[in-house]
């Protein structure tokens, strides 16, 4: 145990941290968890999950029409095979953007997001704002996101309430025509596959 | 139940605030919380269900106040409790006072983590054809239950239509209570806003839930 002065360090933030420590040793006196192997578990969503994995398959779909058919009609079953780099459970769904329709992806009661696609979600996409508002507002929402869409275009939101996870395909953006998958995969952003953004040509 | 994690449609949450460039993890506690909790989810046979609702199961004002992962923390605390897995002694004391349980699948250990990188399946047989199909107007039952369910209040009254069939899957209204997987037919039911947020509101707006056949009636 620390001899700590309360009035440096009794924040929220170090007794939080004080009892996941000690919860940490509990589990592991007790014989439940292996701390290396939790190591493995944070290593892997910091350095090999993220929202690369999801534009990969983006920039696949734009570049292959017969991927991108076999996405939308079953994602979990067109992503398995493309190899390990993105292993999904069998619930995925891609929903497509058109001129006509924009998605939007919330989960309302919590944090439903697609972990192998996009890596953990955001802090601003598990709190209370975006889980609010985006059913009732979603304009408003992505306007705060500084997105604005035209007045006629729909907006769809899917609101993910049970197993299974959705993933947006953008619109390609005019002018990357003849582009490499490889260089198209890096204008696919994060949000832009949640519904929230656009993918951005910066070159 | 309706607790205060059912917030589709609230009001007076403010803004939502983006962070450029933010990290997997603010600070080193969260990723190892995240972490026990999917261990521990794995091999002491925590399903999904049950963690969701010891986290919905937090008192509002604190789930409210609480960060993410401090929810996931009380979550993950409150389910090792109530599965007597640790004992509230340890948790005041901060170590272990007693050895431990015989976990279902053992200890947690570097092995195990491939396994967990892949979502397990959803899907279980179903034991009659679904009820409903794509195109049909279904309305949301107004069920108002204290225990765990996946039907949002926003919906509930409100008729819809079915666009997609998803399978028949694990239901987490009984699975959550450990009262057996009890298979229902999921399917996602789209809601004109105008329904839902009445006529003032957006009219390019459609909201859909996946909702399990037990939440939906046959409307009109």
């Amino acid at each position: 145990m620390h001899d700590h002065d309360h009035d440096d360090h009794g924040s929220e933030l170090s007794d939080t941290q004080l009892r996941v420590r000690a919860l940490e040793t509990i589990l592991t006196e007790k014989g439940y968890v292996d701390p290396a192997a939790l190591d493995a578990i944070v290593e892997a969503y910091e350095t090999k999950i993220g929202p690369r994995n999801g534009a990969r398959v983006v920039a696949k779909a734009w570049t292959d029409p017969a991927f991108k058919a076999a996405l939308l009609q079953d994602a979990s079953k067109a992503i398995a095979t493309l190899g390990h780099f993105s292993r999904v459970g069998d619930h995925l769904v891609a929903v497509e953007n058109t001129p006509q329709r924009h998605n939007v992806i919330v989960c309302t009661l919590c944090s439903c997001y697609p972990w192998e696609m996009l890596g953990l979600p955001p802090v601003w996409y598990k709190a209370s704002p975006y889980r609010s508002r985006t059913v009732k507002d979603p304009r408003g929402v992505l306007k705060d996101f500084g997105v604005t869409l035209p007045q006629t275009t729909e907006i769809r939101v899917w609101d993910s309430t049970a197993e299974t996870r959705f993933l947006v395909l953008p619109m390609q953006p005019a002018g990357t025509e003849g582009w490499s998958e490889e260089q198209l995969a890096e204008i696919v952003t994060r949000d832009s596959m949640i519904g929230t953004g656009l993918p951005t040509v910066t070159k | 139940m309706n607790g205060v994690h059912d917030m589709g449609g609230m009001d007076g949450f403010g803004k939502v605030e983006v962070e450029a460039n933010e990290p997997t993890f603010h600070e080193a506690w969260e990723g190892r919380v995240m972490a026990m909790v999917r261990a521990m989810g794995a091999n002491a046979g925590f399903n999904i269900d049950m963690q969701r609702f010891s986290r919905e199961s937090i008192p509002p004002a604190t789930y409210l106040a609480a960060s993410y992962y401090q929810k996931w923390f009380l979550g993950l605390v409150k389910t090792l409790l109530d599965n007597k897995l640790v004992g509230a002694d340890e948790i005041s004391a901060g170590h272990a006072l007693r050895a431990g349980a015989a976990l279902p699948r053992g200890p947690f250990e570097k092995k195990d983590v491939t396994r967990i990188m892949t979502r397990g399946s959803f899907y279980r047989d179903a034991a009659q054809p679904p009820k409903f199909k794509v195109g049909d107007k279904v309305r949301a039952r107004n069920i108002n239950p204290t225990t765990h369910t996946r039907l949002p209040r926003y919906v509930r009254g409100h008729v819809g239509t079915v666009e997609l069939l998803h399978g028949s899957q694990v239901f987490p209204d009984t699975q959550a209570h450990l009262r057996g997987e009890n298979p229902q037919w999921l399917y996602t039911v789209v809601f004109s806003g105008r329904d839902l947020w009445g006529e003032d509101s957006d009219p390019t707006v459609k909201v859909s839930v996946d909702a399990f056949e037990p939440y939906l009636e046959p409307a009109p």
